[in-house]
């Protein structure tokens, strides 16, 4: 198992901030808009640097969301920001006409997303996200797993011409990808070589999932996991590349497991490559409140949600 | 007839054309909306006038240098395209495609297809003001001069993404942009006063920072004052409203003074009836 370590730990929203940040110097175009949240969105460097290209649009996120569509109009390159739950399920009609159907440069990017959020509660804590979003055609959907990787996404979005659903969150958490990482859009990053079983895991969960990766070789098992950090387009080559050899999978997301990134992946094997798969994700129902440690453990998306699910995976192999 | 009357008489004959032809579609809102829409890409708007394949008007998404319309109401789409051919975007023989699969003339205008003239997808009611707020701002970073026009229905003002707009656009001084409400009382289930009272809409737009005008939209003269009115009034930190009381089918006896033709088209008979009505000014497509 290929060792990964980390010096600290920060959120994945900071990474949003820091590459908001970047853009801000290097691209005149890129316009930033916050609906009330410009502190959980890391957005303070970006405004006091760029003031004039920052848009505050007050608690009214559909508005929000149709102006990011204008301001395309003219050449701009708007990052609509607020949190997950408000950037898609309440707005999801203005994002899918004035956005999606009308194929708009806008880049929806939402923070506290999933259980993570933490204490606020099921209100707040989007868990279809990702599948509302990915059915969208022409929807481009990323959800990257540390602070590194998240900025580098934030940085690379701005030069993709289209539709963007970019999800991050709150907890501190590792930060153990390459710091000059070039983030490429759809192309899984191969996180360890195994042969027994493909862990295909996304946003928070990767972590996790490396974490797993130690579990099970202490067990004897080899585990290859796959860092999904582009849920759409998929980079399906890379999953039947993995699957092939290992003969079995499972995926892991801070997401339902209905509509999330499992059922992409089951398409993919049902169609191409019939093998087991085990989901780990939330199962049908609400989070509710508690610390983001609490709540993964309980919602069964830990390391160790992702070893036993492995086992099982496993198991099924003819 | 002055011109812009003669223009708007043809369009009119387009717009019961279109929604006949494929028996479907909203000719009510169209017919009421004619006069503005004709007086505003005939004459109020600066648009790039260079013409590009096939002698049509050279379409550019990004609008630099031009005047922009929004059409909320996605609904009344027949008047739009009708105005959009007649203009020189596209080929007037193309409303004959109207709602017909593979048309680039879908029920709903949308920029999905591809034709010239259409900046947004609408339809799903509410989002036209928000989208053109945005389209306003991306000018003013743009050091754009030109306007931005948005044309909603007033049945529509009961969504509320409107009035998140509304109350965004005073606050932040968007005076490069026109809204107009057509005020026609009507809605599908029926009047709006008995659907779901608008009760005084400019007095609204007025309270949340607007400068508010109001016009008789069936009324070419009055229109047409009021345009250039409005080009003396934009740049002076408040956006401009102006509530346009029109007649939900305009020019045809018998789709007057009700909700009825909202949604309906005509059969046979009628359009003959219609036609007779409407003279045929530029020639029928």
């Amino acid at each position: 198992m290929k060792k990964y370590t980390f010096t600290e730990k920060k959120d994945t929203r900071s990474g949003f901030g820091a590459g908001m940040q970047v853009l801000g110097q290097t691209n005149p175009n890129v316009v930033a808009l916050c609906a009330d949240l410009v502190g959980s969105l890391k957005l303070d460097a970006f405004i006091k640097e760029n003031p004039e290209r920052f848009i505050q649009c007050g608690i009214s996120e559909a508005n929000m969301i149709g102006m990011a569509a204008g301001l395309t109009i003219g050449g701009k390159i708007p990052f609509a920001t607020t949190f997950a739950n408000f950037a898609t399920s309440r707005v999801y009609d203005q994002v899918r006409q004035s956005v999606a159907y009308s194929h708009k440069n806008v880049k929806i990017c939402a923070s506290h997303a999933g259980l993570t959020l933490g204490e606020d509660g099921a209100t707040h804590q989007v868990l279809e996200d990702l599948g509302m979003m990915k059915m969208l055609p022409g929807m481009t959907v990323i959800n990257p797993c540390d602070y590194n990787q998240t900025k580098a996404a934030t940085i690379a979005i701005a030069e993709y011409d289209g539709p963007v659903y970019l999800r991050f969150g709150r907890p501190v958490i590792p930060v153990f990808t390459d710091p000059d990482q070039k983030f490429e859009i759809g192309k899984a990053w191969m996180v360890n070589e195994g042969t027994d079983v493909s862990i295909f895991a996304t946003g928070h969960l990767v972590w996790e999932a490396i974490q797993a990766g130690e579990m099970l070789e202490a067990e004897g098992i080899n585990a290859e996991i796959i860092n999904i950090h582009t849920i759409k387009p998929l980079d399906e080559k890379a999953i039947l590349a993995s699957v092939k050899k290992t003969g079995c999978a499972v995926s892991a997301e801070e997401h339902q497991v209905a509509g999330g990134l499992g059922d992409s992946i089951a398409q993919v094997l049902i169609q191409k490559h019939l093998a087991p798969l085990e989901y780990v994700g939330v199962k049908d129902t609400f989070g509710e409140s508690g610390t983001p440690a609490q709540l993964m453990e309980k919602y069964g998306l830990s390391a160790k949600a992702i070893v036993e699910a492995a086992k099982r995976a496993i198991s099924r192999k003819k | 007839m002055t011109e812009l009357q003669s223009i708007a008489s043809q369009v009119r004959r387009d717009i019961l054309r279109m929604v006949h032809g494929c028996q479907s579609g909203h000719p009510g809102g169209s017919l009421g909306c004619a006069d503005l829409l004709v007086a505003l890409y005939f004459q109020q708007m600066k648009i790039n006038n260079r013409k590009g394949k096939g002698g049509y008007l050279s379409f550019n998404m990004d609008g630099k240098g031009e005047d922009l319309f929004y059409l909320s109401n996605g609904h009344i789409s027949p008047v739009f395209y009708s105005v959009l051919a007649r203009r020189g975007y596209f080929d007037v023989t193309e409303l004959a495609t109207f709602r017909k699969l593979n048309s680039r003339l879908q029920g709903h205008p949308t920029t999905h297809e591809h034709l010239p003239g259409i900046r947004i997808a609408s339809g799903s009611l509410g989002q036209g003001l928000s989208v053109a707020i945005g389209s306003a701002l991306s000018k003013k970073l743009n050091g754009d001069k030109t306007l931005v026009y948005c044309l909603m229905g007033d049945g529509e003002q009961q969504e509320g993404q409107v009035w998140e707009a509304v109350q965004f656009a005073p606050n932040n001084n968007v005076d490069n942009l026109v809204a107009f409400v057509d005020v026609n009382g009507q809605q599908i289930d029926g009047s709006t006063k008995k659907v779901n009272d608008n009760r005084d809409l400019g007095a609204k737009y007025k309270a949340f920072g607007w400068r508010v005008l109001h016009v008789d939209g069936n009324n070419m003269d009055e229109l047409t004052t009021l345009l250039r009115k409005i080009k003396r009034l934009v740049g002076k930190g408040q956006p401009i409203a102006v509530m346009m009381k029109t007649e939900m089918g305009q020019g045809v006896d018998f789709m007057m003074h009700s909700h009825k033709w909202h949604g309906v088209a005509p059969n046979d008979a009628q359009l003959e009836q219609a036609l007779s009505q409407l003279e045929e000014t530029l020639g029928d497509y």
